[in-house]
């Protein structure tokens, strides 16, 4: 295992708000690194904050640094680094494009033009996204008109198809129903093996099912982070037992 | 129905007198005895090359001022002013802009009593209708896809290009036929700047002066004594199409896109 992103010491505010304080933490190759915690911890803000999306509201400051394979992430061009580090959003949102044309968006806009190049970037992704063969007779087709679940998948063909490095996911289920929710967890067991994968979920046993470390943000704050195992059945503060157990959040 | 009235006896009376006078010769003819006689034609080409001069000018400045307000400016002095300056402008009357088009296209630069003078002239008109459509038309394009298209690592640009300017397109067109509309039936702008009594070649440069419906309405109506009733009336109806040929084009256009739609 290695080290591929590195926070130190960060701190997120929007205005005067802050939303993050002092937060360094580590995050290894190849794992499913899980956040869990109640609304308004800074879980999405610190998601954003790894590929700079935050950055497009006005009044968003940070401080501290954020390294990718021990580059910072500042000196990194903005829009490699958004292909280097793709984000799933809490919902699914399609352009309003072919299936196609929607994963091979990215590739297109970073200079790709060849039409077998695109064709076979656009096979890959859908088949490591699990949605190859529900899909592949009408990929000329509006992509909104597939369902959630299939929606959902599409948008992880989308980031793949941007051959990344590290995949974000903001709560990417909590729009599903319980079986879209399983092929998208189980899409992302079996990513793991390529990808770096940080999950930010309110869904406590999703973490539980999924994770290989987890941390609990609470409050802008990061109260304890650890394999998911040992956060799961011997947390070392009181508040992540009391919300993993389900008193509070 | 009290404003379906006068527009229906507006429309019944100029089609009762005019209708008459439409014909081939009418339409594609030069005018002749002192515009007893002939056609129209030199007027109705000036209008077309008038209103498409207009549009050259002002949709593309129209939809880059619309890109950079929507999409770059932050909300500060600057684009406050600006968005000012667009409200005002559309509130200019339309004759302030035919001495503004004398003074500055005609005189200043030199331009002289031209085609181009009259373009410009028109097209700094139509410039707030252009831009407040495509502003309307931009802020309506869900936020979505502007922060999906950046998260996939797309540059501003290429977000604007491919994410945003296509889905704003239909209605960036509505307001650019509805400026057509106003260009083409506008008599004040073009009078100082570029529209002729009567001239018996059609126009062959950009420096040239033209005939223009609107102004030829008004000459034969008021200025040259004894033309034919029908005649006059003719050509409003020529000018009345023109006008609600370009607007239906635009319902035709945003009726189209509207169904294309898939959000």
């Amino acid at each position: 295992m290695s080290t591929h992103i590195a926070v130190r010491d960060l701190c997120l505010h929007y205005g005067q708000t802050c939303v993050l304080k002092n937060l360094s933490l580590e995050i290894q190759r190849n794992e499913i690194f899980t956040i869990i915690g109640p609304a308004n911890s800074g879980k999405s803000s610190f998601l954003q904050t790894l590929n700079r999306l935050n950055e497009l509201s006005a009044d968003f400051r940070k401080t501290g640094s954020v390294t990718l394979d021990e580059e910072d992430i500042d000196t990194i061009d903005v829009e490699q680094l958004r292909a280097r580090v793709g984000i799933v959003f809490a919902l699914p949102f399609p352009l309003p494009l072919s299936i196609f044309d929607n994963i091979s968006y990215g590739p297109r806009m970073h200079g790709i033009r060849q039409k077998t190049q695109l064709a076979d970037l656009v096979e890959r992704s859908l088949r490591e996204a699990y949605l190859w063969d529900e899909v592949k007779d009408r990929l000329h087709h509006p992509a909104m008109n597939l369902s959630g679940g299939q929606q959902q998948r599409l948008c992880i063909a989308r980031v793949l198809a941007g051959q990344p490095e590290v995949i974000l996911f903001d709560e990417p289920t909590s729009g599903l129903d319980p079986i879209s929710t399983a092929r998208v967890e189980e899409t992302m067991m079996v990513l793991r093996d390529r990808y770096t994968i940080v999950l930010v979920t309110n869904n406590v046993a999703q973490a539980a099912r999924v994770g290989t470390r987890t941390a609990f943000f609470l409050m802008g704050e990061m109260v304890e982070v650890g394999a998911t195992r040992d956060v799961f059945t011997r947390p070392s503060d009181s508040r992540t037992d009391e919300y993993v157990t389900g008193k509070f959040g | 129905m009290l404003v379906v009235l006068p527009v229906l006896v507006i429309l019944s009376i100029i089609t009762y007198k005019g209708f008459s006078a439409l014909s081939f010769d009418f339409i594609f003819g030069m005018p002749e005895s002192g515009m007893n006689a002939g056609g129209i034609f030199p007027a109705l080409l000036g209008t077309i090359y008038l209103v498409t001069g207009a549009i050259l000018i002002a949709v593309p400045l129209g939809v880059m001022s619309a890109i950079y307000l929507v999409e770059y400016s932050r909300d500060n002095a600057v684009s406050r002013l600006i968005k000012l300056a667009i409200v005002n402008l559309a509130g200019v009357p339309s004759v302030v802009y035919g001495l503004f088009g004398l003074g500055v296209f005609v005189v200043f630069l030199g331009f002289g009593v031209s085609i181009l003078s009259g373009s410009l002239t028109l097209g700094i008109m139509i410039l707030p209708v252009i831009i407040t459509a495509s502003r309307e038309a931009l802020e309506s394009v869900p936020k979505s896809f502007r922060t999906v298209s950046l998260s996939l690592g797309a540059s501003r640009w290429q977000t604007i290009r491919h994410a945003v300017l296509p889905h704003a397109l239909p209605g960036i067109l509505t307001g650019t036929i509805l400026g057509l509309g106003r260009a083409a039936g506008e008599t004040a702008p073009i009078l100082f700047t570029v529209a002729a009594f009567y001239l018996p070649t059609l126009p062959e440069s950009v420096f040239d002066q033209t005939m223009a419906l609107p102004y030829h309405l008004y000459v034969i109506s008021t200025q040259v004594p004894g033309v034919r009733e029908d005649f006059r009336f003719g050509t409003a109806l020529v000018l009345l199409l023109l006008v609600l040929i370009l607007n239906l084009a635009a319902i035709v256009l945003r009726y189209r896109f509207r169904k294309k739609k898939r959000w």
